[in-house]
């Protein structure tokens, strides 16, 4: 059924529509609005689920991490500084192979203080064993919680679907919202094989030393390897149930395309434009968006980018002393392969909330095209320097 | 494409200083606060103006230059605060002002330093660090504003909410009990614990006062209304409203036990000054207990 949505309660609708079990959350702007959408579900009876408020965001990944742990699907939603506060548990939910789903509502993180949008939260967050998705419009948000638990249960790691603060949670839009039997088809009953059961006994976050700690690691690899596959076959899935299909990458006339703009999250939207209007100028530039960012898609990146003449990646976040973390991760992608070699631009844009409107990416691919070599790892539009 | 992009108007940096010189100081107090942060961003019927009043109310009373007092406050709509005075102050993160100030307070023990934050800053996410400031008895003035609901977030149920009340996470009613704050700070060791609600303004200026007269960790409780967040879903009217049910409901009664000073929804507030007793804060401690020793060890290794 098409309805009106927020990004924030298209979310919800989706952690409704997946069955979730237990809830745990803090309030952070803006992700307020998801969990309020499943207090109020919870109370009316469309969702039956346990719901509890806790004292911070530490403790809402903890209860979640609990909860699964004793096989509930679980669900979260935070922000900014409450994924930071998070960190640790992070790495708790993914070392113990549990497959939990977070919504992270981009926004950066202070000092200074600031609630708008860009990746610093979900950036820093790239080392811990979490699959990341950044998702275009409230539609694709919807899907990709669903999809998440069907690639997190497949694999046994936690995923986190990352949109846009302010310009995905606070907008709406029309969503085709699945029907429950059809979501049922998809995603079928949770059934984790390790889970505490007083009738089979399993210990969670024993010691393990030097004897098997890095074994248990190179799993946690190989199973990110895997999750590209489960990926695929849950959009696969998808697809053929609900006639919709994002894929790992989208790529956005790219055919002969010389120059190549690589985007996440909303700014694929407005790249979009802008690519449509300078096609019909003649010049030849397409757009790839990077949907999925971990396990992040090596061989697609390759195959698709490794012939084209100049790559103009757009980060909403830096890695300070480094350059944007998108392009240094098409940069590594593209190095020591048996292709040609794009020179890569890395561009930084729309930091803590700052709009990047046409003229902005128009002005990236003039630069793109303009410059012989890159003047520098990262080139900041908007920063008033 | 079309682009139908607005005209933007530069910025009139002469003219905005111009109004901001001409409106600063027409109040007697505006010495404490920022010239041009003034509209506040609180909603009408909030109780924050009382407490930020009442506080400078008291600093001036002591006569204290702002030169000698700092700021420190957490995340919420009571973190704002910091903001507007004209002072040293610090907007820290969510839950993290108390081991802030604490640094604060051992590095400039010369300074008056005051945590202005909210029950939810200061008792869900921050509230392990509360518990352990007034069991060191670090020297810290704490003021905690008391709504019963996170309000800058759009009035979720946090530690305080009362059992049974709405907001918009308890839409059938709050399942668990809320923190008696008093009761709470004083177990925890504070040594001086007060509360009043936002229609006691005389005697919140009198606590602010009599507590930077101790040293040590003080706690100072303001029930304030929040209309929007938590007054609304419960029925409590306005913010005019809640004064009048602060006014009908509030006891006052100095030296009460802490522990009998529970607030339930629509139920009477006990207020008054509940402790204040003395015993050595961290750093005379320290100093006695931890500097003294280390130096005497040395004094006798050189002999």
């Amino acid at each position: 059924m098409k309805k009106v949505l927020m990004g924030d309660h298209a979310v919800s609708h989706a952690a409704m529509l997946s069955r979730v079990q237990v809830i745990s959350a803090y309030p952070i702007t803006p992700q307020t609005y998801v969990v309020e959408e499943l207090a109020e579900a919870c109370r009316d009876g469309r969702l039956k689920a346990k719901f509890v408020m806790v004292e911070s965001e530490h403790s809402a990944m903890a209860c979640i991490i609990g909860a699964c742990a004793a096989g509930s699907r679980a669900f979260t939603a935070t922000s900014s500084h409450g994924l930071a506060l998070m960190h640790e548990m992070l790495h708790w939910a993914s070392g113990a192979r549990l497959p939990v789903v977070m919504a992270n509502c981009n926004r950066a993180l202070g000092p200074p203080w600031n609630i708008l949008c860009d990746h610093s939260d979900s950036m820093s967050q790239r080392d811990t064993g979490w699959i990341q998705f950044y998702v275009e419009s409230n539609q694709e948000a919807l899907d990709t919680v669903i999809q998440a638990y069907r690639i997190a249960e497949k694999v046994l790691l936690p995923v986190m679907v990352n949109l846009d603060g302010f310009f995905l949670t606070h907008t709406a839009e029309v969503v085709d919202v699945p029907d429950q039997d059809q979501v049922d088809a998809y995603l079928p009953p949770f059934s984790l094989p390790y889970k505490l059961d007083v009738e089979d006994p399993h210990s969670f976050g024993a010691i393990c030393l030097d004897d098997n700690f890095m074994a248990l690691k190179h799993d946690m690899q190989a199973a990110m390897d895997l999750a590209r596959d489960a990926a695929l076959e849950a959009d696969e899935a998808f697809a053929e149930i609900f006639g919709r299909k994002y894929g790992l990458l989208e790529p956005y006339r790219m055919d002969h395309a010389d120059t190549v703009l690589v985007t996440n999250g909303t700014i694929t939207g407005t790249a979009r434009e802008v690519v449509d209007d300078l096609r019909r100028r003649g010049v030849s530039v397409g757009l790839l968006k990077v949907r999925m960012l971990r396990p992040f898609p090596f061989a697609p990146v390759r195959s698709l980018l490794g012939d084209r003449e100049r790559i103009a990646v757009i980060d909403r976040s830096v890695s300070y002393g480094l350059a944007g973390g998108l392009a240094c991760e098409i940069r590594s992608a593209l190095y020591g392969h048996d292709h040609g070699r794009p020179r890569v631009f890395g561009y930084i844009a729309g930091l803590g909330g700052k709009d990047v409107v046409p003229s902005d990416i128009e002005e990236i691919v003039n630069r793109t095209l303009t410059y012989e070599q890159p003047p520098r790892d990262d080139i900041w539009i908007g920063a008033g320097t | 494409m079309k682009r139908h992009l607005r005209e933007l108007q530069p910025f009139n940096k002469e003219a905005e200083d111009k109004h901001i010189r001409e409106g600063h100081g027409l109040h007697p107090l505006d010495a404490y606060l920022k010239p041009g942060r003034i509209p506040h961003i609180w909603c009408p019927g909030c109780g924050l103006g009382v407490a930020l009043t009442a506080y400078i109310e008291a600093l001036h009373r002591k006569k204290f230059p702002v030169d000698q007092c700092s700021v420190v406050s957490g995340i919420g709509c009571t973190g704002r605060i910091a903001g507007y005075l004209d002072m040293d102050t610090y907007h820290t993160t969510h839950g993290r002002a108390i081991p802030f100030a604490t640094g604060l307070a051992l590095a400039r023990p010369d300074l008056h330093i005051t945590v202005f934050s909210g029950d939810g800053d200061l008792f869900a996410i921050g509230g392990n660090h509360m518990i352990h400031a007034a069991r060191r008895n670090v020297n810290l003035k704490v003021i905690c504003v008391n709504n019963f609901n996170y309000g800058m977030t759009g009035g979720q149920a946090g530690p305080t909410t009362p059992i049974d009340a709405k907001t918009s996470t308890t839409p059938m009613g709050n399942a668990e009990p809320g923190f008696n704050l008093p009761h709470l700070a004083h177990a925890s060791g504070a040594i001086y614990v007060a509360r009043w609600t936002t229609f006691h303004p005389r005697q919140l200026v009198h606590s602010i006062s009599e507590s930077f007269d101790r040293k040590g960790f003080t706690f100072i409780e303001v029930i304030a209304p929040c209309p929007i967040g938590y007054g609304r879903p419960n029925k409590l009217g306005d913010g005019l409203e809640e004064m009048r049910y602060y006014r009908e409901m509030s006891e006052v009664r100095n030296g009460a036990d802490p522990g009998t000073a529970e607030i339930r929804l629509r139920d009477k507030i006990l207020v008054g000054k509940f402790v204040d007793k003395e015993r050595p804060d961290f750093l005379e401690n320290y100093n006695n207990l931890v500097i003294a020793k280390a130096q005497a060890g040395k004094k006798g290794r050189a002999a």
